[in-house]
């Protein structure tokens, strides 16, 4: 069983890096800010949350799981934080383009003029 | 099929994953262009500290680097929040 356990955590652990990879290809290749952000917000939290996984599969212990706990909520909490303030930014710069839709024209507080 | 095998195969793909993860966004890093590209490129490159120390953890079997995994998930969110919020629209013009 123990064989089993370790090999499913760096299983995991692969994930969580090749999710990383993933990010890292979309920084590259993708044209401005927002289309970035997206590519960048993918491992802070599943990769993360794979990560925590295997090491609670990898030291199965119940203290692990619970000192692991805050990092995945604290990180849960704070990464749409960061991308929020960084995607207001990038549109009061002008830095996004080719909207579809875009409901802040109207809003004077949005007008990027002002910023 | 052997497990050791098994195991030091899945070690090199994540070395490798890990290695190729960060180059790539040192190069973004690197290339900007604007400050925010770097902004969310260096965020990017912290979470992958978070995730090598959380990936040191569960491939040793200890847990030296959990507090240091919590300190970064909490304070990490500054760096990008600061630039964000401080960032010249002066940097935007010479640009274009």
């Amino acid at each position: 069983m123990e064989p089993i356990l370790d090999i499913a955590s760096l299983v995991l652990v692969l994930l969580g890096a090749l999710l990383c990879v993933t990010a890292a290809i979309g920084l590259l290749r993708f044209r401005d800010v927002p289309q970035r952000l997206h590519a960048a917000t993918k491992p802070q939290v599943l990769g993360l949350l794979l990560i925590a996984i295997a090491v609670a599969l990898s030291l199965r212990e119940w203290v692990v799981v619970f000192s692991l706990l805050p990092v995945v909520l604290i990180q849960m909490a704070t990464a749409p934080l960061s991308a929020h303030m960084i995607g207001r930014q990038a549109y009061r710069n002008g830095d996004v383009r080719d909207l579809v839709v875009n409901e802040l024209a109207d809003s004077p507080d949005e007008d990027p003029e002002r910023h | 099929m052997n497990v050791d095998a098994v195991r030091t195969v899945l070690l090199v793909a994540i070395l490798v994953a890990f290695a190729v993860a960060a180059a790539l966004t040192i190069v973004r890093i690197a290339r900007g262009p604007s400050i925010l590209d770097r902004a969310v490129a260096s965020d990017v490159l912290l979470t992958e500290v978070l995730c090598v120390l959380g990936a040191e953890a569960a491939i040793n079997q200890h847990v030296r680097t959990i507090p240091i995994m919590l300190i970064i998930a909490a304070i990490g969110v500054f760096g990008s929040v600061a630039v964000a919020r401080f960032v010249a629209r002066r940097d935007q013009e010479g640009q274009r």
